[in-house]
């Protein structure tokens, strides 16, 4: 295709992308290395319904004067990139002096936000991806071999966990594991053990969430590989029926590599998605128990006082971690791109 | 067809592959048909601390109603609290999304696919890229240039930006699918005379729609589930039916809205099922023509 | 807490006699023809109920929006702070009113108050530096709420301080009553910070050095406070950590809690018969505030919630906005139905049963949640930090530390700290 004709055919998907998240990206850049100005701070006295009391507050006339020196805020450069919120450069280097063995390192480690919320992030990222990616290949392939007439339906309720407000869900699916839920009280009786409470103990909240995790993408997974079963070429199968293949190799050696392609573009989706966990935390109150970079930015965005170069520090980072977690896929991309 | 083969199955894997399949729907579909039944009671059973099964025998329900169903929660979140209006928001939301998204997406992805230089590729990477970047940061971006312009709580502004932050996937689903129609099609046409968009208009479009239909369903789950921008971006009377029902329960659950927020939620599953009912075998016969190949 | 001293502070506090109530009242008549009002405020009935009664005032050239979402703490400053501004008022409280002064959107009322506050009640003023900056509808405060049966059925008497609650919890737990008889929010993050906050006054700490933005946490009121949270988790249902207000008084209406800590604008349902079994809300009952040690501070905050002007409103905007808001809080406000919402801080409001809890906290001179600048990246810290030492991971000093480190790392950013 010609240059001209590609830009025009490229242009309103272009300029839609660059309005709304090309310029929101560069200002976030922007906004990560600068930060709000020194702040005057005065002793005045604040009186109210409770009496008078003395505290302090923003002089607003210096404050003024300062920003109006420096528009932008104070330049730190990657300071807050660096800092404990986030990298937390200085107080890894404490650390790795204080501490007397490796052991101590990495759970004090993980005491730091950072990176305690890469590890919850990670292990569910590498759980939820490939066991959603699974489950709905297995749901895929059950339901090829339901009868016509049963499909509908089948697809529909498969498709519920996808479909249910994650809002409500999340709301209803939190009663539902209380110690006095029906699923808790469930739990309970498998376990024999009348006090088991899963939102009291951390192991049990992260198995909660990838739980989660899967029940709720499977969905996407069986859709796609579902239509994917149908494009699988009979002849193909066929022959390798005669050949002799035992229904595990027809699997191995027919099916999986003609689906490929679906389970690249799927991982390389739900990695992404995976990687910015946030609403399962938000719904079942986890963040005792786990946190998430997309969590710190909900936090540092929804506190009374918000963090904005902080949020928009973290954003970078999480695009970075992204980039970093799929590069092996973008290099196969590249790769057989020219294949095309 | 895949029903040959699936004849050929021994009964006994039939078997195994059923009984899973019914383990699966029960997981799958077991917190919504308990959603459904507790639609019907009273807030004090559907969501009883004391014991669960209170929201099966209605003990409350029966208590402060009279009877062991109560249709309170439809009634308040659709006379009361004017649930519809929301709804009417959410079709003019969805359906514009899934229009203007396909368009954008059909004419970029079309040109992707047949560019034979390397800034394809690298668009395709920074598209990707972009969806990287996390929905909150990027809303709580839009808001003071949004005050500033007098853009913000209108359903226009939401839909655009619901149709921008959907362009990556988009992108690369229905790039994936145009590279499965062979150049061939097009380029004959442009032999004959046509000019590149007569090509794409009367060559391409004809052959694309299950391609579209199944970008389309996950632009609709998109917009329809969408709570980060809608709720932050619409006015009060603009709300789609996700932030509503949070409006429902707010910070501070008030008594009895929590169950106009679960009939609510049930009463937006039923056109959702109808929907799938009938477009089901467009959306599997799109992924069938091979849309999503990496 | 005796009649005659709560209708003391009540008097105090509402400034006097019930005699306004006679005066006529003129509905939509606000006294002005033209202005744009726009509201930015949480959503729950007491502000619906103002927002609602502001809207009277729109006719003619008067136009009356009010948005009433969840999201209100994201949009009030961004939409502040545009000329002209989305909104013209924020409805906030004492802790949220900070952001709003930090950015500078809004603006003195002092003028107003002169020219249209007849209405209103010197106490209603919320002043910095003799600014007034907002005006204040409603108080709000956390104090005991307890099951009247069990403590008789026990012969325990009403707590007064935290110690007694963990008394009275040990004796209805080993009576067989509750297994878990305590209850709080204490969920992770806001709630939990809240409950520290609350803990640490009451062993009389001071949150920051004087006059700065240094944060002084890490102490023995500290450890205390936490040493004291983490004895009455003992006495809670395990799942704490995830319990917020909501979830709280679920607890509390199933029957599974006989004392807890809660809002005073949340227990009026509590005593309503719907939603829980008649023995749980004809015995429910308010107490005062709870102390802790001996520092005689009660271990609780006093909230209010007011409304503001926006900077950059026009002036006849401005009043417009402040002339239907000041509207909105006259005692004609006041009806069967709104008595029931709140304890409101106007003219004409009459103390119902469920009041008095917050009344009583009024009068024991709880400390006002601090009004300062930066106390919402330290509430915000503690929230985030706190979780470890009640799960036992951690020692008191260590997420103290911990509280010290993230609330520094954050105010170095905002430029509190250098």
């Amino acid at each position: 295709m010609k240059h001209r004709s590609f830009f025009w055919f490229f242009l309103p998907t272009a300029t839609a992308m660059l309005l709304f998240i090309a310029f929101p990206i560069v200002s976030v850049l922007i906004q990560s290395v600068y930060a709000p100005h020194e702040q005057v701070i005065i002793e005045v006295e604040n009186c109210g319904p409770f009496g008078c009391t003395a505290t302090t507050t923003v002089d607003q006339e210096a404050t003024r004067a300062l920003r109006e020196a420096q528009p932008m805020g104070r330049f730190v450069g990657l300071d807050i990139y660096f800092n404990r919120a986030h990298l937390a450069v200085s107080e890894i280097g404490a650390l790795w002096t204080a501490a007397p063995d490796l052991g101590t390192f990495f759970s004090r480690l993980l005491g730091l936000p950072f990176y305690g919320a890469l590890s919850f992030t990670l292990t569910y990222t590498f759980l939820v991806t490939p066991f959603s990616l699974m489950l709905g290949f297995v749901i895929a392939l059950s339901v090829n071999a339901l009868p016509r007439i049963l499909r509908g339906p089948t697809i529909f309720f498969s498709l519920l966990p996808m479909i249910v407000t994650p809002l409500v869900g999340g709301l209803i699916l939190f009663w539902m594991i209380d110690s006095r839920g029906v699923l808790g009280a469930f739990f309970q009786y498998l376990s024999g053990d009348p006090d088991l409470s899963v939102k009291a103990s951390t192991p049990m909240m992260w198995v909660m969430l990838i739980v989660y995790g899967i029940w709720s993408s499977a969905p996407f997974a069986f859709v796609v590989y579902y239509a994917g079963l149908q494009t699988v070429p009979q002849d193909t199968l066929e022959s390798a029926m005669i050949d002799g293949a035992t229904r595990w190799q027809r699997i191995r050696y027919v099916m999986l590599p003609h689906l490929l392609p679906l389970t690249t573009f799927m991982a390389l989706i739900k990695i992404m998605d995976n990687f910015r966990v946030f609403e399962p935390i938000i719904s079942f109150q986890a963040s005792a128990h786990a946190q998430s970079l997309s969590y710190f930015i909900y936090s540092d965005l929804g506190g009374e006082t918000r963090l904005l170069s902080s949020a928009a520090a973290t954003s970078v980072l999480t695009i970075i971690g992204i980039v970093i977690l799929l590069s092996p896929v973008l290099v196969r991309t590249w790769r057989s791109f020219g294949k095309a | 067809m895949s029903t040959t083969v699936a004849d050929r199955r021994p009964a006994s894997l039939r078997l195994a592959l059923g009984a899973f399949l019914v383990f699966w729907l029960i997981l799958a579909a077991f917190p919504f048909l308990w959603t459904l039944w507790g639609s019907f009671k009273v807030e004090g059973d559907f969501f009883s601390r004391a014991d669960w099964m209170n929201a099966v025998s209605g003990t409350l329900t029966e208590a402060e109603t009279g009877a062991p169903f109560t249709g309170d929660g439809y009634y308040g979140a659709w006379v009361q609290e004017e649930f519809w209006r929301a709804g009417l928001n959410t079709v003019i939301v969805t359906v514009s999304v899934v229009v203007i998204s396909l368009t954008f997406g059909t004419l970029g992805g079309y040109a992707l696919s047949r560019s034979p230089y390397r800034y394809a590729f690298w668009l395709l990477i920074i598209a990707l890229v972009f969806r990287a970047m996390p929905p909150i940061t990027l809303v709580s971006g839009y808001l003071l240039p949004f005050f500033e312009w007098n853009l913000w709580g209108h359903l226009p502004t939401t839909i655009i930006v619901l149709v921008a932050i959907n362009q990556p996937f988009t992108l690369w689903m229905l790039t994936s699918f145009f590279r499965n129609i062979p150049k061939d099609l097009d380029e004959s046409a442009m032999v004959d005379g046509c000019s590149r968009f007569q090509a794409f208009r009367h060559v391409i479009i004809p052959v694309m729609w299950p391609g579209v239909i199944t970008t389309g369903l996950f632009s609709f789950l998109l917009a329809y589930n969408d709570f980060a921008v809608t709720s932050m971006l619409l006015s009060r009377e603009n709300l789609t039916m996700v932030p509503k029902i949070e409006s429902f329960l707010g910070t501070t659950q008030t008594r009895g809205n929590v169950m106009f927020a679960v009939a609510s939620v049930v009463s937006v599953t039923a056109p959702l099922f109808i929907l799938v009912m009938f477009f089901q075998r467009q959306i599997v016969s799109g992924l069938t023509a091979g849309a999503v190949k990496g | 807490m005796n009649k005659t001293l709560r209708g003391l502070t009540l008097s105090a506090l509402l400034g006097g006699s019930a005699l306004a109530m006679t005066a006529g009242t003129a509905l939509a008549d606000c006294g002005f023809a033209e202005g744009r009002v726009s509201i930015i405020g949480n959503e729950f009935p007491a502000i619906r109920a103002v927002a609602d009664r502001a809207a009277e005032c729109a006719a003619g050239g008067v136009e009356v929006n009010a948005n009433l979402t969840s999201q209100h703490q994201t949009l009030n400053v961004a939409g502040m702070s545009t000329t002209p501004p989305e909104y013209t008022s924020a409805i906030i409280a004492n802790s949220s009113i900070v952001a709003l002064i930090n950015d500078d959107v809004i603006r003195p009322l002092n003028d107003l108050v002169a020219a249209y506050g007849d209405g209103l009640q010197p106490h209603q003023l919320i002043t910095i530096n003799g600014d007034i900056m907002a005006v204040a509808f409603m108080a709000n405060a956390q104090h005991l709420v307890y099951r009247e049966d069990v403590l008789n059925d026990l012969g325990i008497a009403v707590p007064t301080s935290y110690e007694e609650v963990l008394a009275a919890a040990e004796q209805i737990r080993a009576a067989g009553v509750m297994q878990y008889p305590v209850g709080g929010a204490y969920a992770s993050g806001w709630n939990l910070a809240q409950e520290f906050v609350n803990m640490y006054l009451g062993h009389g700490g001071q949150f920051f050095a004087p006059g700065s933005a240094e944060v002084t946490i890490n102490n023995e009121a500290g450890v205390a406070a936490l040493e004291m949270m983490a004895a009455l988790t003992e006495y809670m249902n395990p799942d704490f950590l995830t319990h917020d207000s909501n979830a709280t008084s679920t607890e509390w209406m199933a029957g599974n809690v006989a004392l807890m800590n809660m809002w005073g604008s949340r227990t009026q349902v509590l005593m309503e018969p719907e939603g829980s079994a008649p023995e749980v809300h004809t015995n429910t009952r308010v107490g005062g505030p709870l102390m802790v040690g001996d520092s005689g501070v009660p271990a609780t905050t006093l909230w209010w919630d007011g409304w503001t002007v926006a900077k950059n409103a026009s002036d006849a905007d401005a009043e417009a906005t402040f002339r239907a808001l000041a509207h909105a809080i006259q005692p004609d406000l006041l009806n069967d139905e709104t008595q029931q919402m709140a304890v409101w801080m106007i003219e004409g409001y009459e103390p119902t049963p469920v009041s008095s809890g917050v009344l009583d906290t009024i009068s024991a001179q709880a400390q006002p949640y601090p009004m300062l600048p930066y106390m919402g990246l330290l509430h915000t810290a503690l929230g985030d930090n706190l979780a470890p030492f009640l799960q036992g991971r951690a020692s008191a000093t260590e997420v103290l530390e911990a509280v010290e480190a993230a609330y520094t790392s954050a105010a170095r950013e905002r430029g509190f700290l250098n």
